[in-house]
């Protein structure tokens, strides 16, 4: 996949209580948890985020619950890719189970400031910074996690699965 | 022979049906349990329905529990408790316990026996390491995994490289089991067991009861841990006694397993903590934290809502007031421990010292209902997170401690030590 946006920059520790705050828990709609993704931590995110763009942050990205409502908000809102130092294990698993496009890399992440044209090749992992023409390669996927992403998510593997078995 | 391993490597080759895994193998595995709650479970549900699954895996095998906005805070979360009680009804769900018969999730499983040693437990909530108390090895997972565990009773997983902490000797100067765990992310930070199992030993965790040991390893996650391991002993055996309702089986680590570190921790360091905003990793001792004035104090959630918890704060507040300036909000984490509090006479005195008592939820640790800060209002709690409006107002402030810790902060209007009142 190829995306290109521009970057949301943010720092370390992003936690999930900022990317989509507990007192919209009370729903699991895709645009009612978009329009207030990430508003504890930058209240105008949503309303600036356009189809594409790309969040890019620090180490652990995804930190504290497991509320898939996460990756959702993030996704539903438009983000196209989350690139950081790190994730928190079960963003990690989340994402990729519901197709944000994740990418560790730290170089990629210390030479992008906000506010950047950036394009990212989810399968060769290379991150084009388009303001300096600078790239970066991520971390390739361990095959099995590349294969669930390939399946289109986990669920689209389970039941090609499922559907061998039976 | 099978290579040296750790309790967690030992459960999880265990269920993939392999005799020995490594760190960073990736395995398919048969799981005991499936945990999900009112805010997750109607998405896991969704994620059932889109595999076109129509029976759960085994309907003993399945735990739903209504304890995050339950009993319902608004129309919604009426709507998501439905959902899953929809289901429950449907798939003729064993271990689903209607609000009534119900408490947070973390401390009603294992009080009810579900959760047994040596179990493999996935749960849609980030605090399922808590059985890891029990020689469990337990993980939060999102609702996609959770669903994919409903229809399969499978999940797959990174065999994580694990840390060791040996806690010895004896804690002082009125230490809790929290305050071990704090001082612990404080050490390492909320990412220093990133992708990481944690196992806790040492003459401290054998001394500690198993409410104190549980509150240890529900904040492993606090750590970035993906599991917080303790090794079965006579406490635990003790505990589990007429409790569990299967057979179970003890993994003990080999004495040459590899560790990916081994920290030693001096019981006579870790004194009463809190973590200041904004994460559980800012650890002060209360002793450089008595200048903080208080709006609200919380004792409860599936950290500290036990009826060890329950006895430790009311001891503090056992003929106090609360001070006028706060509100003091104590909610046993479960309706056998809100009994257990009737029976003991605590009920009686978090009420004679103007403390809300309120039926078991998880409510305002999450920012819920039940106790949310408005703009700028500073609140010691018991619970694990003190991230940006974690308990409401993005400008309010979260400090977490210990059960006496917050009883003594409600009394003397700022963060203090029950010594100090």
């Amino acid at each position: 996949m190829h995306f290109e946006g521009t970057v949301f920059r943010y720092g370390r520790d992003v936690d999930t209580d900022v990317i989509i705050p507990a007192r919209y828990l009370n729903s699991s709609d895709h645009a009612h948890l978009a329009a207030h993704a990430m508003e504890d931590l930058d209240p105008t995110f949503a309303t600036r985020v356009q189809p594409g763009d790309i969040v890019v942050a620090e180490e652990n990205f995804g930190c504290g619950s497991s509320r898939e409502h996460a990756p959702v908000a993030l996704k539903a809102a438009g983000v196209s890719c989350v690139i950081a130092k790190s994730f928190a294990r079960i963003f990690y698993r989340n994402a990729i189970n519901v197709g944000l496009a994740i990418l560790e890399c730290p170089e990629a992440v210390d030479a992008i400031a906000d506010g950047a044209k950036v394009a990212v090749d989810t399968e060769t992992g290379t991150i084009t910074n388009l303001d300096t023409g600078a790239t970066f390669t991520a971390e390739p996927f361990p095959p099995f996690i590349a294969e669930i992403i390939e399946a289109g998510g986990l669920v689209e593997r389970t039941r090609a699965k499922l559907a061998a078995r039976s | 022979m099978p290579r040296p391993m750790t309790v967690a490597e030992k459960i999880l080759a265990a269920h993939a049906g392999l005799d020995e895994v490594r760190p960073g193998q990736l395995v398919e595995c048969d799981l005991d349990l499936v945990l999900a709650n009112d805010i997750t479970a109607p998405i896991a549900i969704d994620v059932f329905r889109e595999l076109g699954a129509t029976e759960v895996f085994d309907r003993d095998r399945v735990c739903l529990v209504p304890d995050h906005y339950a009993p319902n805070k608004d129309i919604k979360s009426a709507e998501q408790t439905k959902k899953m009680r929809d289901f429950a009804r449907e798939q003729k769900i064993t271990h689903y316990w209607e609000q009534g018969c119900a408490g947070i999730e973390h401390a009603l499983l294992p009080e009810q026996g579900v959760v047994v040693p040596g179990d493999l437990v996935i749960g849609a909530d980030s605090h399922t390491c808590t059985y890891g108390a029990l020689g469990a090895f337990s993980t939060g997972v999102g609702s996609t995994d959770a669903g994919v565990g409903l229809a399969t009773g499978r999940a797959w997983f990174k065999v994580p490289p694990t840390i060791k902490f040996v806690i010895d000797g004896e804690l002082t100067d009125g230490a809790a089991a929290k305050d071990i765990i704090l001082h612990i992310i404080g050490l390492i930070g909320v990412d220093g067991a990133l992708y990481q199992a944690m196992e806790f030993t040492g003459s401290t965790i054998a001394s500690l009861s198993m409410e104190g040991r549980m509150c240890i390893s529900n904040m492993a996650i606090e750590a970035g841990g993906k599991a917080g391991i303790m090794e079965v002993d006579d406490v635990a055996r003790a505990w589990l006694e007429g409790r569990c309702e299967r057979e179970y089986v003890e993994y003990h680590a080999d004495v040459d397993a590899e560790y990916a570190q081994v920290i030693h921790i001096d019981a006579a360091d870790i004194k009463p903590c809190v973590s200041w905003p904004h994460l559980p990793s800012n650890t002060h001792p209360v002793t450089e934290s008595r200048d903080i004035t208080i709006d609200q104090a919380v004792i409860g959630s599936c950290t500290n809502g036990r009826i060890e918890d329950m006895r430790a704060a009311a001891e503090v507040l056992r003929g106090r007031k609360v001070n006028e300036n706060v509100r003091c909000i104590v909610i046993p984490a479960t309706q056998a421990v809100f009994k257990q509090c009737m029976t003991e006479g605590l009920a009686d005195v978090f009420i004679d010292a103007n403390c809300v008592f309120s039926t078991p939820t998880c409510g305002p640790c999450l920012g819920g209902y039940m106790g949310i800060l408005a703009a700028g209002e500073r609140c010691v709690s018991t619970t694990n997170r003190n991230f940006v409006g974690r308990m409401g107002d993005p400008t309010s402030e979260v400090y977490l401690a210990s059960p006496a810790v917050a009883a003594a902060s409600a009394v003397a209007g700022h963060i203090a030590l029950p010594s100090d009142l």
